[in-house]
């Protein structure tokens, strides 16, 4: 004999009971995919953003000036742990692209006429470098020239110093500091209409007037130089020159976008799998405790005839890794499936020069010894009393089970009941734990449906939230150099448009002791009907006539509460220092803001009636119109239309969840068919005898199936409610888990969702009950009351 | 007591053994103190009526089950003494178990259902070999459920005596069966005894099986109530109940 007896034995026990197996396998199955994928996406992630950083030189700290000359690079390059400091010039441009009627708008990146930038180097994608000293080529970002279709050597025109200029794509690129190419102070890319373009250096400077003179600069650190220490240097050493103030990684857009994706994948790589896990470690107790059962004098047998308790302990073991072995099999294969769906969701939003999913030989050892863990912690339970029962024990046969009154009776309705639902009911209180359980086992399949959806309710909440309580206004623009706001009059003296609102945005660190962070703040006036100042649950908040309104998260972040003064260091013009009071907080969900009375801020920038943003609202009509005559207006810097980044999120963002929700959906159900078929499985072959007996003394086929079903149902409907708040309270936690400054997520669950999370599960449960009653219709009563048992 | 030849080796002594179960508020005694010994090849019928204590003193024979007090020797080596590995080590090598209801595994054939045995035996006949010691050569590849009751009792001796072990006990064998398959199956139990020598020890309240003995140990109220050595044995052929 090739396969020992006892191996035999499991893997004929298992395939008797191959469907309960065969789901349980899959429920675990996803959770192996889930770990897979996010584990695996998380070291992908980090390998591929940490070797694209490395090879081309991203660098460590980045700082913006009005204008410096280029002698200070030179100090800069001397500070101690400074290891390259890189000048350059960042403009940016208003932009007029072929095929789009709509302003688009641009940054414009200067590169050395002879050799390559030392920092934050370019991956060539297509075509070819510039042509030396010429003034009319760019590079251009991939994420543009794909969103607008166009070409290695296509044309498009910039305002360049306020004429219009054309310019020619020469090659097409990525860079490691646009992995995540976002408009400043945007949400959602909109690469339709925002680019970044790189610019012989010479020609550059000579448009914008910075011959001898940089206004940006990148610094690459030595290894263990101390960031705040260089920072603090480079900030004193260009704040003559209207230094912006040196920032770190940790406030580079792009770069706080991907350290976002790798801390949500940390998080989901722990909590989606465990649900799965420990919904199949529940099935596998389910089964194991009734195999064991059924099974006691085939243990006696065995311990009689010398099997030591280790071997018939390892044999049940070794069945439920069985199952571990092939939830591995299905979910590695599902895991690298996700990953390939996940990596085309990320191909959507990050521009790597190669994004290569992996699933890392680390992570599918760790995947199989989670597996094993929990079906073996599934088992063990069962397993130990099997262990621990004495042979000369199992001989005897279990004591019949007690059965008392039930909550029907006890209530005194027993009569009014019919006795199959006296039935269902006693079964069901006799097993309170399994009962317990399985109501539990369900409900977390109610309660994945309601997380899947609470992403979709939350992030539209949020995006309704933000395009039309906070902007409500159609367009924005932002002016290059703040302007008296005579120019706004210009702006609202154009054709359709309705109405204008001024908004002056200054950039600053805000300081509470050793805390701070850089934010915009944003003065807008008090009774500003464009941009709404509203909170999570749509409260709006009225402007404080003195100091700051602050997201809640800001607050949080520098430790702050209403009534408390901060420091406000503005890092453009003069430099003003004040300390304001933060006046109220708002709960909001983007980034970290700030605002103020527009005349206050006016005030502390010592200047006049200046503004540098003008909200507008429009009419439709003269949307196209309106939208060259912007185009052609030197102040712009940019404009920003709404409806392009709702279209754009609708692009991008929904897609991806729309995928989401998909997987989601495959799990919800996995686990939702999972638990009801076993325990009907399960049931059924606890009760055959008794089902049986019912069958031969005249019940019909529909009235023991009810009492099986009927179970089913109680469970279900039970389950329904439990797993209502269960979604709300995972929803609620990962509110709390991703609690970020970049978002937060508002604490949104649909009704939509409740339905459809509980019709979902309730269908599930129909066609597992239905499942399970085609095998009861074919219960051979002969054979099952001939077997004892 | 000291009847058959002193020549021939004691197998089990057992001395003032009690066993008593705690069950809530009340003790059972299933045992009240009993001396025995059981001697090498010989056949005995453990006679008694249902409760008496017959199964709890055969498990502790066989080492499924110990004594609350008392001393139990299997040969010159004392059980009592022995932990939980020793006993199971005890009787995968030395002891064939045969129970009322057969407990077969139901997921394997008869040959596996041997096999299962052998596997783990260090000096045990093939499967094959076992089971046409008992008849069932043409039953190899049936499942239990595809036999009778008396075939899948015969598959159960087969198993028990497939290691060739120093004894054989068998509680109630034919309990489950009908006369005519019960005689097959103490047939079967008869020729093992008598064509390897093997210690044999068969619980029964059926008196007549008593017959078929060297000895009958009467035990009532868990007591043994006397001891009688038959001078004829007589075939299990020949009995009728
Ligand atoms: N595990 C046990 N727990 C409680 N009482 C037991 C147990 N095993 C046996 N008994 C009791 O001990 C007595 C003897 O049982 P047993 O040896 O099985 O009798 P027999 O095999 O002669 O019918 C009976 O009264 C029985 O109820
Ligand atoms: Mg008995």
């Amino acid at each position: 004999m090739l396969i020992p007896p006892l191996d035999r034995k499991m893997f004929r026990d298992l395939w008797h009971m191959r469907g309960l197996a065969a789901a349980i396998s899959v429920v675990m199955g996803c959770g192996i995919a889930l770990f897979i994928l996010s584990r695996s996406m998380l070291h992908s992630l980090e390998l591929t953003q940490q070797t694209y950083y490395d090879r081309y030189n991203f660098a460590d700290v980045f700082a913006s000036i009005k204008r410096a000359p280029d002698e200070l690079i030179d100090r800069i390059a001397k500070i101690p742990g400074v290891a390259i400091a890189e000048r350059r010039i960042v403009v940016p441009v208003n932009l007029s692209v072929p095929g789009l009627d709509e302003p688009a708008s641009g940054r414009l990146i200067s590169v050395p006429d002879v050799g390559r930038p030392r920092l934050n180097q370019l991956y060539l994608r297509r075509g070819r470098w510039l042509t030396p000293r010429s003034d009319n080529e760019v590079l251009a970002s991939e994420a543009f020239v794909d969103a607008n279709q166009m070409e290695v050597g296509d044309t498009f025109s910039a305002v360049i110093n306020g004429r219009m200029k054309e310019l020619q794509i020469a090659g097409v690129v990525l860079s490691p500091e646009y992995i995540y190419e976002i408009k400043p102070g945007g949400i959602v890319p909109d690469n339709r209409h925002f680019g970044i373009f790189w610019m012989n250096e010479e020609a550059l400077s000579l448009a914008f007037d910075m011959d001898g003179a940089f206004n940006d600069l990148s610094i690459k650190l030595m290894r263990g130089a101390n960031v705040e220490d260089v920072i603090q240097r480079v900030d004193n050493l260009i704040e003559p020159y209207g230094g912006l103030g040196a920032f770190d990684r940790r406030d580079q857009l792009s770069h706080q976008f991907i350290d976002n994706e790798i801390e949500q994948n940390r998080n989901m790589g722990l909590f989606a799998p465990s649900i799965f896990l420990g919904v199949s470690a529940f099935l596998i107790n389910v089964v194991m405790s009734r195999t064991i059962n059924s099974q006691r004098e085939q243990i006696a047998a065995l311990k009689a005839f010398g099997y030591s308790n280790l071997e018939v302990g390892w044999h049940y073991i070794k069945s439920v890794l069985l199952i571990a072995a092939i939830a591995l099999a299905i979910g590695i294969p599902a895991g690298a499936w996700f990953g390939w769906l996940v990596t085309g969701m990320y191909a959507r939003l990050f521009h790597f020069p190669v994004f290569l999913f992996r699933i890392y030989p680390s992570v599918l050892l760790a995947a199989a010894c989670v597996a094993a863990t929990a079906a073996v912690l599934g088992a063990i339970g069962s397993v130990s009393r099997a262990v621990r029962l004495p042979p000369a024990e199992a001989m005897r046969p279990e004591p019949p089970a007690g059965f008392g009154p039930t909550i029907l009776e006890r209530m005194g309705i027993g009569h009014f009941v019919p006795p199959i639902a006296l039935m269902v009911v006693r079964q069901l209180e006799r097993h309170p734990i399994k009962t317990g359980f399985s109501t539990l086992a369900i409900s977390l399949a109610v309660a994945v449906l309601v997380i899947g959806n609470f992403f979709q309710d939350s992030i539209d909440y949020m995006m309704n939230a933000q395009f039309h309580w906070v902007q409500r206004f159609d367009l924005s623009v932002a002016m290059t150099d703040p302007v008296s706001d005579r120019a706004m009059y210009e702006l609202a003296s154009m054709p359709g448009v309705m109405r204008c609102e001024p908004t002056r945005i200054v950039s600053a660190r805000i300081r509470a002791g050793a805390r701070n962070r850089r934010v915009g703040i944003r003065g807008i006036e008090p009774d500003s009907t464009l941009y709404g100042l509203v909170d999570m649950d749509g409260r709006e908040t009225p402007l404080p006539p003195h100091g700051l309104l602050v997201s809640k998260k800001l607050a949080d972040v520098l430790n702050v509460k209403v009534g408390d003064w901060v420091e406000m260091e503005v890092l453009t013009d003069k430099r003003p220092k004040r300390r304001v009071m933060i006046a109220a907080t708002l709960k909001d969900f983007v980034g970290l803001s700030a605002y103020m009375d527009l005349e206050e801020l006016r005030r502390i920038m010592l200047e006049g009636q200046v503004v540098n943003g003008v909200n507008m609202e429009v009419d439709p009509a003269y949307q196209d119109s309106l939208y060259r005559k912007l185009k052609e207006t030197p102040a712009i810097a940019t404009v920003m239309v709404k409806q392009h980044s709702i279209d754009s999120f609708n692009d991008t963002i929904a897609k991806n969840l729309g995928v989401m929700k998909r997987i989601n959906l495959i799990f919800a159900c996995i686990i939702a068919a999972g638990v009801v078929y076993n325990s009907a499985r399960i049931s059924l072959s606890e009760r055959s005898r008794e089902l049986a007996t019912l069958r031969v003394i005249g019940f019909t086929r529909q009235e023991i199936s009810s009492i099986l079903l009927g179970e089913l149902a109680i469970v279900t409907l039970l389950a329904i409610p439990v797993g209502l708040g269960l979604g709300t309270f995972f929803a609620w936690w990962m509110c709390t888990a991703f609690d970020q400054e970049l978002f937060r997520f508002p604490m949104v669950v649909s009704n939509r969702t409740y339905a459809w999370a509980s019709l979902v599960v309730i269908i599930a449960s129909a066609v597992s009950g239905l499942l399970v009653r085609r095998s009861l219709d074919h219960l051979d009563l002969v054979a099952v009351l001939k077997s004892r048992e | 007591m000291t009847s058959t030849a002193p020549s021939v080796e004691t197998v089990f002594t057992a001395r003032r053994i009690t066993k008593v179960y705690h069950m809530g508020e009340v003790d059972v005694h299933a045992l009240r103190g009993v001396d025995l010994e059981l001697y090498s090849g010989e056949f005995v019928v453990l006679l008694g009526p249902s409760g008496s204590g017959k199964s709890t003193l055969l498990n502790i024979l066989g080492g499924l089950d110990v004594p609350s007090s008392g001393e139990v020797f299997y040969r010159d080596r004392q059980l009592t003494e022995f932990d939980d590995a020793a006993l199971t080590r005890y009787r995968r090598d030395h002891v064939g178990f045969v129970f009322q209801f057969y407990n077969l595994i139901p997921s394997l054939t008869a040959r596996e259902n041997v096999g299962l045995i052998t596997e783990i035996a260090r000096n045990p006949m093939k499967p094959v070999e076992a089971l046409e010691l008992v008849d069932l050569g043409n039953r190899l590849d049936h499942f239990p459920a595809q036999m009778s009751g008396g075939e899948q009792q015969r598959v159960a001796i087969a198993r028990a005596v497939a290691k060739r072990p120093d004894v054989l006990l068998c509680d109630e064998p034919t309990g489950a069966l009908d006369v005519h398959t019960g005689i097959l199956v103490l047939e079967a139990i008869q020729k093992i005894n008598t064509e390897l020598k093997t210690t044999t020890v068969v619980i029964t309240h059926n008196a007549v099986i008593a017959e078929m003995a060297d000895r009958v140990i009467h035990l009532s109220g868990g007591e043994i109530t006397g001891v009688e050595t038959n001078s004829r044995k007589r075939p299990a052929s020949e009995l009728n109940w």
